[in-house]
């Protein structure tokens, strides 16, 4: 096709119309506005198929498109363009981001069908897929900056989108500042590139890291790590995510599973060459990745609530991606792998638990479920399904994308090869856990339904759900509008994995953009993955010893310590709390003090004097002329002799 | 008788029967003076106006007449820059007493039209109610009956106004047009005076409060006369100096480039001490018209006992002629002097900056406030003075425009507000006023930032311009301290602002008077021209940077 790349910019501009159409449009548009942002959404998601095919039509070389809209900021040697470049990787991203983002406007339809404030709600998804377009699209740091804080406004603004529970904007809030964080670390990385290289287009800026001392790119390096850990929620800015889940259940599917959390890992690979180039810095995301997929594991055990479960194990797998980009070439495009698949089974498992909930008057416990696969067939097929993507189920899509993953992290090397490959099986093991005790928790063993919670007392409910007090659920299936995009996600999760692994398709379609080496690890591929396959199994097991074979409590036990410190997102916030807010407490308070005391003191006193002074000055002003008349005499008495003095005559 | 006495007779007739030189018809360029020609002719017909029109008429015929006096005087103004007088053809004219240049028309164009302004408020009879049937204004019914005397009542029942005030006021505007104009020290000086005696008496002319007036006339007019006196001191001493009362001859002198010594004047020529004890006592005169510390004690007691639109117009008309004389004297005369008054003027700069702002903390009148408030301008106004620079002087000239418009502004306010005894001056009625009078609270609180230097207003971009001329003319200290009143100053503002918006209104307090148009349109000028010298100033800037250079 000829000038494709004019396209471009309508990927962008379809959803960006739509947030300003839906936003600025006032009533009128409540009635057809969630058809006009869904059909928006589909529109860009054609643009990007019609891209797509295009782009298969050419030679692996020709396959990068550019446009340039306009110049942003030109201001001497400071320019900022706005110019987009699509390219593999971009298109990837395109492809999710647009294809699970208007499958997740469809199931809103349905969802959401009761909430007075609907059209906002598109509105704000439309925002999100625009700005999250932006982002991947960018040919620059400072676009995909702009693009990166559109997706935090939106993701504030869906967090937050019933604000009338106060829990809910006390989430939007902490993710917002959480990811502050972040984004004074990619701020500072794009001022040390611009003062480093000069520009920070990416040609150019990736271009030169082989000329560039091996500190700045560690310095930058570890400012794009720190933006990557907020937006991706890793170890230390992970503590949002779960808080996140106060927003609808759609968004959560769509911006805190698929596509928003993952952009640190886009953030990685985009900047494979600096962190090539910096290999303390691409140690150090590594060991993020690791840590936080343990860490996201283990708080996703001791989830009660589906949806905080579920958090816990995107957490889980984002850490799985960083620990992947982390291993450099070796890793980047089972990074993005397993970043699609997961896009896939991730969405599919959240709106599955959004249609549970939907089915159980909005319950989140999953201690209250139980049994509702007869209830509610095709949301625990699709659920199903997704699980047993997620554990990494041989065939399934998880399995493909995770088992390269952990072989390349054994492939590593060393001492750190076999850490890291080892937290990335234990990882496996411990996913295979908590997700079969979502799955039986869900779906298996007896019903432990309770009656409907007073609304005043338990604000959780989400608005628009008619709840009687005291009414027990009446589990039943979605409306289509809900189950034919978690049907078509369900279709992703069997089976993207073994289509994206035929001949290595995926990892040759992306290797012109994140280069690609063979991992060479100690023992041979298949030991591995008949080692992950056995620690899946025992993870089931053990999962099935607990709640398949016994009945679940419907009130919590008191569990370990372990399982306690989880249940606090293993002490995440108090940990927050104690450091940094109390911190931060303390160094408000002795900074108040020492207004109060010092600067107070200087100034109340200053004032006072100055007070004290205009009050005797005032004195002087008695009303008698002869008095003033004698100011004046001796004013000038002043005037002449300082004058005269000053000629020295 | 004999013969050799005749030769002598004979030589003293053939002497004087040898041609004399004549004296020369003086050459008057009408054109260049027609804006003070006008306003002067305006007064005359004012005064016969006094005397023919019927009692009733005359007010209308007296605010018609000084309105399109001032508004014509004003399109000569801007006839005459139009026409490049204040540029390229600038000169001296009426036989060397006058200069027509750009800071001459500048200056004049901002007191003509803060007079026009002003006039509204001079004509405003809305506030008070209607009085045995006749409307009445700030000014008493007959300035010379006694106060509280049976002839005093008498003429207020009868309804008379002082309709004198727009004569003395067009007669004062004359005055003033010529102040910044005067091109050697005696039209300086008959200028002054001028300018002086309208203003002492319509200080004394306030309806309510009349001995109050009274007082602040006598005051105004004791001091005033001293300084006069210190004035007219140092321009014979000048004279002793140079031989000359003309600007240019003086400057000549202290440059050193005229010689010649007049034999007549041998003894005292070229004397510095002369000089440099002259060049005193004629600042001081100029300094005691800007209410500069040490000369300014009678501002207060003035501002407070006038009546309020005259205040307005004095505050901010005498500040503008004053400073632009003081400008034309110390860059055309002495710029040879400059190592000799600039430090002086530095130490009454920092003096009046300081006491200005640091004695209006404790004012309890909003008046006396204001007056106080006006010191410390002229003391910021001083610091772009003393920079000595073409930048110096324009940014002089902005911020006397700048502050002219918020001055006349504030006290329009001032006369809304009212109780029983007419303006309620005191701060503490003014408490709540926000509450009650939103619109006139944030009119008032505009003026007071701009007054305070908040950016956005017109204040805000005069202190910029000054204190950046003053620093670039090597006067840093001086823009420190300049600052640092600043700071002081805008306690005073921000406490009115508080006091207005954040207290409880008193139970008691004062009405807000709905006023006719015509102060409607003092207050609307007065705001609008505050903020767009605030938001575009850039524009008044350049023009009062064209206006820069003087003649000589």
């Amino acid at each position: 096709m000829e000038n494709a790349e004019n396209l471009i910019a309508l990927l962008v501009a379809a959803p960006l119309l739509g947030a300003a159409v839906l936003l600025c449009g006032g009533r009128r548009l409540d009635r057809a506005g969630h058809w006009l942002g869904t059909v928006l959404a589909a529109a860009s998601f054609v643009i990007g198929a019609v891209l797509f095919f295009d782009m298969l039509g050419r030679g692996a070389e020709e396959r990068t498109l550019r446009q340039h809209l306009f110049s942003w900021v030109p201001v001497e040697s400071f320019q900022a363009d706005v110019a987009f470049q699509l390219d593999q990787l971009s298109m990837t991203f395109v492809l999710l981001i647009t294809g699970v983002g208007t499958l997740i406007h469809v199931y809103s339809i349905g969802y959401m069908a009761h909430d007075e404030r609907r059209r906002r709600f598109f509105g704000y998804l439309n925002l999100f897929l625009a700005a999250m377009l932006l982002l991947v699209l960018a040919d620059n740091y400072l676009l995909l900056y702009f693009g990166w804080e559109g997706v935090g406004l939106a993701s504030f603004l869906l967090i937050g989108f019933w604000q009338h529970k106060p829990s809910a904007a006390t989430a939007a809030k902490k993710a917002f500042l959480v990811n502050r964080v972040g984004d004074m670390g990619l701020s500072i990385a794009i001022m040390l590139m611009f003062t480093t290289f000069g520009t920070f287009a990416f040609g150019p800026v990736l271009a030169a890291t082989g000329e560039t001392s091996e500190g700045m790119l560690t310095a930058i390096g570890l400012m794009l790590l720190l933006a990557a850990c907020g937006k991706s929620a890793q170890v230390p800015l992970q503590s949002w995510l779960g808080d996140a889940m106060e927003g609808p259940t759609p968004v959560s599917a769509l911006i805190h599973a698929a596509t928003m959390v993952t952009a640190g890992v886009y953030l990685i690979t985009r900047s494979g060459a600096i962190f090539n180039a910096a290999p303390d810095a691409q140690l150090a995301v590594a060991v993020v990745g690791a840590v936080t997929l343990l860490f996201g594991a283990i708080v996703g055990c001791a989830k009660d609530d589906i949806k905080k479960a579920l958090a816990g194990s995107t957490m889980s797998q984002i850490g799985y991606m960083i620990l992947a980009a982390g291993l450099g070439p070796v890793g980047y495009a089972f990074a993005i792998m397993h970043l699609v698949t997961h896009g896939f089974f991730k969405a599919g498992l959240f709106l599955g638990a959004g249609s549970v909930m939907h089915g159980m008057n909005d319950e989140v416990d999953m201690r209250k479920y139980g049994g509702l696969r007869k209830y509610m067939p095709v949301t625990f097929v699709t659920f199903g399904l997704g699980y047993l993507a997620i554990i990494g189920f041989p065939g399934l899509s998880g399995f493909w994308s995770k088992d390269k993953i952990i072989e390349a992290a054994f492939a590593k090397g060393g001492t750190e090869g076999w850490i890291l490959g080892g937290v990335a099986l234990l990882g496996a093991g411990i996913t295979a856990y908590y997700m079969t005790r979502v799955m039986l928790m869900t779906f298996f063993g007896e019903k432990r339904w309770q009656p409907a919670p007073d609304p005043d007392t338990a604000p959780s409910v989400e608005p628009g759900i008619e709840v009687h007090p005291g009414e027990m659920p009446h589990p039943h299936e979605s409306p289509r509008s809900m189950t034919i995009p978690m049907i078509l996600l369900a279709f992703g999760s069997v089976f993207a994995g073994a289509l994206f692994s035929l001949n290595g398709a995926f990892v040759n379609w992306l290797r012109p953009v994140t280069d690609f080496e063979h991992g060479h690890p100690p023992v041979s591929a298949a030991t591995v993955t008949v080692s992950t396959v056995v620690v899946l199994l025992i993870g089931v097991g053990i999962a099935y010893a607990q709640y398949g074979r016994r009945p679940v409590p419907v009130v919590a036990p008191r569990g370990s310590l372990l399982t306690r410190a989880a249940r606090r997102d293993l002490l995440q916030d108090d940990f927050n709390h104690i450091v940094l807010v109390r911190g931060g407490e303390h160094l408000t308070r002795s900074l108040v003090y020492l207004d109060h005391t010092l600067v107070d003191g200087v100034v109340n006193g200053t004032a006072a004097s100055v007070g004290g002074l205009s009050g005797r000055l005032r004195k002087l002003q008695n009303g008698f002329a002869r008095s003033y008349a004698v100011s004046m005499l001796g004013g000038t008495a002043v005037l002449i002799a300082a004058t005269l003095l000053m000629r020295g005559v | 008788m004999t013969a050799s006495a005749v030769p002598v007779v004979h030589s003293l007739w053939t002497t004087a029967a040898e041609p004399v030189d004549k004296i020369g018809a003086p050459t008057i360029e009408y054109a260049q003076l027609a804006p003070t020609l006008i306003v002067v002719g305006a007064a005359v017909v004012g005064i016969l106006l006094e005397a023919f029109v019927p009692r009733r008429a005359r007010y209308y015929a007296q605010v018609f007449l000084t309105v399109v006096a001032l508004a014509a005087a004003f399109a000569a103004v801007v006839g005459l820059a139009a026409g490049g007088y204040g540029s390229t053809k600038a000169g001296i004219a009426a036989m060397g007493a006058i200069a027509v240049d750009g800071p001459a028309l500048f200056l004049q164009g901002t007191i003509l039209l803060a007079s026009l302004v002003a006039v509204f408020t001079f004509a405003e009879r809305r506030l008070d109610p209607a009085h045995h049937g006749y409307r009445i204004d700030s000014f008493a019914a007959e300035a010379a009956a006694v106060p509280g005397s049976d002839q005093e009542k008498a003429a207020v029942k009868a309804g008379f106004t002082t309709t004198e005030v727009f004569p003395l006021m067009l007669f004062a505007v004359g005055g003033m047009l010529v102040f910044p104009a005067a091109n050697d020290l005696l039209t300086l000086f008959i200028a002054l005076e001028v300018f002086s005696l309208p203003l002492y008496l319509l200080c004394a002319v306030a309806r309510r409060k009349r001995l109050m007036s009274q007082e602040a006339a006598v005051k105004y007019f004791l001091l005033g006369s001293f300084s006069s006196a210190f004035l007219l001191f140092g321009i014979a001493l000048l004279y002793g100096y140079a031989g000359s009362v003309s600007y240019a001859r003086i400057a000549d002198v202290v440059d050193g480039s005229v010689a010649a010594i007049d034999p007549a004047l041998a003894a005292t020529m070229g004397n510095d001490v002369l000089l440099l004890i002259g060049v005193a006592l004629v600042l001081m005169g100029l300094l005691f018209k800007v209410a500069a510390v040490p000369f300014h004690m009678w501002t207060p007691d003035v501002y407070q006992g006038a009546p309020t639109p005259v205040t307005g117009f004095m505050a901010a008309a005498t500040k503008v002629a004053a400073f632009g004389a003081m400008l034309r004297l110390l860059y055309v005369v002495l710029p040879g002097l400059a190592w000799d008054w600039r430090p002086v003027m530095w130490g009454v700069a920092v003096v009046t900056m300081l006491g200005g702002a640091i004695v209006a903390i404790t004012q309890t009148d909003i008046k006396r406030l204001l007056a106080y408030s006006s010191i410390a301008h002229a003391g910021f106004m001083l610091a772009g003075v003393i920079a000595a620079t073409p930048d110096g002087v324009s940014s002089v000239l902005f911020y006397l425009a700048a502050y002219s418009f918020v001055t006349i502004g504030a006290f329009a306010v001032v006369t809304l507000v009212r109780d029983a005894g007419g303006e309620a001056t005191h701060l503490s009625k003014w408490a709540g006023l926000g509450r009650r009078s939103p619109l006139v609270a944030a009119v008032f609180a505009v003026f007071l930032l701009a007054f305070a230097g908040i950016p956005l207003t017109s204040g805000f971009a005069g202190k910029f311009a000054v204190f950046k001329a003053a620093a670039e003319g090597g006067a840093a200290a001086l823009v420190v301290v300049g600052v640092i009143s600043s700071a002081i100053a805008a306690f005073f503002y921000i406490r009115v602002i508080v006091l207005m918006f954040f207290s409880e209104p008193k139970p008691e307090g004062p009405t807000v008077a709905v006023p006719s148009p015509l102060t409607m349109t003092t207050i609307g000028v007065g705001v609008a021209v505050t903020l767009l010298l605030g938001v575009a100033p850039q524009y008044f800037l350049d023009l009062a940077g064209q206006a820069g250079v003087f003649v000589r």
